[in-house]
């Protein structure tokens, strides 16, 4: 006992196993989120998506990942083999590495880190280059067209993305993940959607601005983890899956686990900005460490829901609408709404 | 102006839209599911469906009519006489079975499910039933053979046949001897018949008397 506890102690070891955490969250995550989509996609189109494998399918996704566990890796010929492999780690990597900023409760947070949340905007844009390097290591035009969009995508939406955090960052006078938890401490009307604990003048006047910037937070989220309307860097119907199309087996699998840990980034990021963290709705009832992590994986999977539930709702929009989209309605609201909050805090 | 307004009535109309989009979903995600769980549950054929043939052979008597009306030529049919001394039965509808049917076989790849061989049968033992799962691995599995006359019974009733045969033409035989007994026994024409009778007369030719003195 003691020798374990000495082992624990050793800062080497604990920073492994902090690190691990997120990946004991992320993998079970991802296995109940493909089902959530699969059952939400079909009863949307009056379907039943699965329902052979376990009560109502529910071992589809296990079924699933022992598929992808034995198929053939397939490294195409002509594709340069280094970037081809590596590709895919980077992009898990550039998800995974900002899970370290992400407060599950008051008692866990993997690095509490003063820039926090900038930490994270810069982090997760790594997932680019993954992209891009995916796209041309695998020497097929479709990858690369795919990889491209995605690039040009991802790096359009993270302006009005990141004056949104701006704007909550104006706010709660703090980029640290947990601090801006702590700013929001104390029930729903806390929440920095509602003004956080601010004056109730400065929270009223606030709240029309925090509103818009949820939402084109939300929207440029979306675009950010290519989720559909915004998917046409793996749009199945014109580029045949985009920038993975040469991917297979277990490459192919960490794609695809990184697009769910990207939609939980992106949802938790959400839930950290504007509703609150891990703090619970009712104030000190229902709170502390445990139901702290439950709180907050709860908001997050309403997000995560949400998002699908966009996703089988509205269709792929076109290259020019996303730029318009993104350049000439997002950036100026989220620019004006920056411009008025800055006002009312400091009045 | 009227772009800055058409710009706010876009950004409205889009969210507007996307609202409205939304409530459909989730209208529809509580809607009862259309799916038909195939294998599990299966639909109710209507009434006059037109799948596999069945064939009763108990009630076929031979007569190669449907064989004659299939359009594609998918049923394949052998049959022999029987003697008029066997007793084959009679069909469910009370005709007597006249004829061996030694091969009857339906190549249900080949047919159209026309039901045309339904109507001419006059026993009706051809049917079309509403079965329609029988895809099979090899493509002679679905050749059904639906004679019950197995090999050693085709050979009983060849034998049969040939022992009618030959008693039929003994009988004939017999019968012709007979007839040519009785033939022989039956009074025999004068061997010797009158001659005058039986050859004509010598021609009495006044003519010739006369024609000589003219040639």
């Amino acid at each position: 006992m003691e020798n374990i506890l000495q082992l624990l102690s050793n800062p080497i070891v604990s920073a492994v196993l902090m690190a691990l955490a997120p990946l004991l969250f992320i993998l079970p995550y991802a296995l109940v989120t493909i089902y959530i989509e699969m059952k939400m996609a079909a009863h949307i189109q009056n379907r039943l998506a699965y329902m052979q494998t376990g009560w109502h399918g529910t071992l589809q996704p296990f079924a699933d990942i022992l598929k992808l566990l034995q198929k053939e890796d397939i490294i195409p010929t002509a594709a340069s083999k280094f970037l081809f492999i590596l590709a895919p780690y980077l992009v898990f990597v550039g998800t995974y590495s900002s899970f370290a900023v992400l407060p599950f409760s008051s008692a866990f947070i993997g690095s509490n880190i003063d820039l926090g949340i900038f930490f994270l905007i810069a982090v997760s844009s790594l997932v680019v280059v993954g992209l891009l390097m995916s796209g041309w290591a695998s020497n097929n035009k479709w990858s690369l067209f795919g990889a491209l969009r995605s690039a040009a995508q991802i790096v359009s939406y993270e302006i009005p993305s990141a004056l949104a955090i701006l704007g909550v960052v104006m706010v709660s006078g703090t980029m640290s993940t947990q601090e801006m938890t702590h700013f929001q401490d104390g029930g729903i009307g806390q929440w920095i959607i509602f003004g956080g604990n601010l004056p109730l003048w400065q929270k009223l006047s606030l709240i029309p601005f925090m509103i818009i910037l949820f939402l084109i937070y939300l929207v440029s989220s979306m675009a950010e983890v290519n989720r559909t309307p915004f998917d046409i860097p793996e749009a199945e119907s014109e580029l045949v899956q985009g920038y993975n199309t040469e991917y297979s087996g277990m490459k192919f699998a960490i794609f695809y686990l990184a697009e769910y840990a990207n939609l939980f980034l992106v949802s938790a990021v959400v839930v950290i900005l504007f509703f609150g963290g891990w703090t619970s709705p009712f104030g000190t009832f229902l709170s502390g460490p445990v139901w702290g992590a439950f709180w907050f994986v709860t908001k997050g999977m309403l997000f995560v829901c949400l998002n699908i539930w966009l996703r089988w709702t509205l269709p792929r929009l076109r290259v020019d609408q996303l730029m318009y989209v993104s350049w000439k309605v997002l950036t100026p609201f989220a620019l004006l709404c920056v411009l008025a909050i800055g006002l009312i805090v400091v009045m | 102006m009227a772009a800055v307004a058409l710009y706010f009535s876009d950004i409205y109309r889009s969210l507007r839209s996307i609202v409205i989009g939304m409530g459909v979903t989730i209208n529809q995600m509580f809607q009862p599911v259309v799916t038909l769980q195939y294998p599990i549950e299966k639909k109710a054929m209507p009434e006059r469906v037109r799948n596999r043939l069945y064939m009763n052979f108990d009630d076929c008597i031979g007569c190669e009519l449907c064989a004659n009306a299939c359009p594609v030529d998918c049923i394949d049919i052998e049959v022999m006489k029987a003697p008029a001394t066997e007793n084959l039965g009679v069909t469910s509808t009370g005709q007597k079975k006249r004829i061996y049917v030694t091969k009857f076989d339906i190549d249900i790849a080949k047919c159209c499910y026309c039901g045309l061989c339904v109507y001419p049968c006059p026993t009706e033992c051809l049917k079309m039933t509403d079965v329609y799962e029988f895809s099979e691995f090899d493509r002679h599995n679905l050749i059904y053979n639906f004679s019950t006359m197995t090999p050693s019974e085709i050979e009983t009733a060849k034998g049969k046949i040939k022992v009618f045969e030959e008693e039929q033409a003994a009988k004939k035989a017999a019968a012709a001897a007979q007839a040519a007994a009785a033939k022989a026994a039956a009074p025999v024409p004068p061997s010797s018949p009158d001659p005058s009778s039986q050859t004509p007369p010598p021609p009495a030719n006044p003519d010739s008397g006369n024609a000589q003195p003219n040639t």
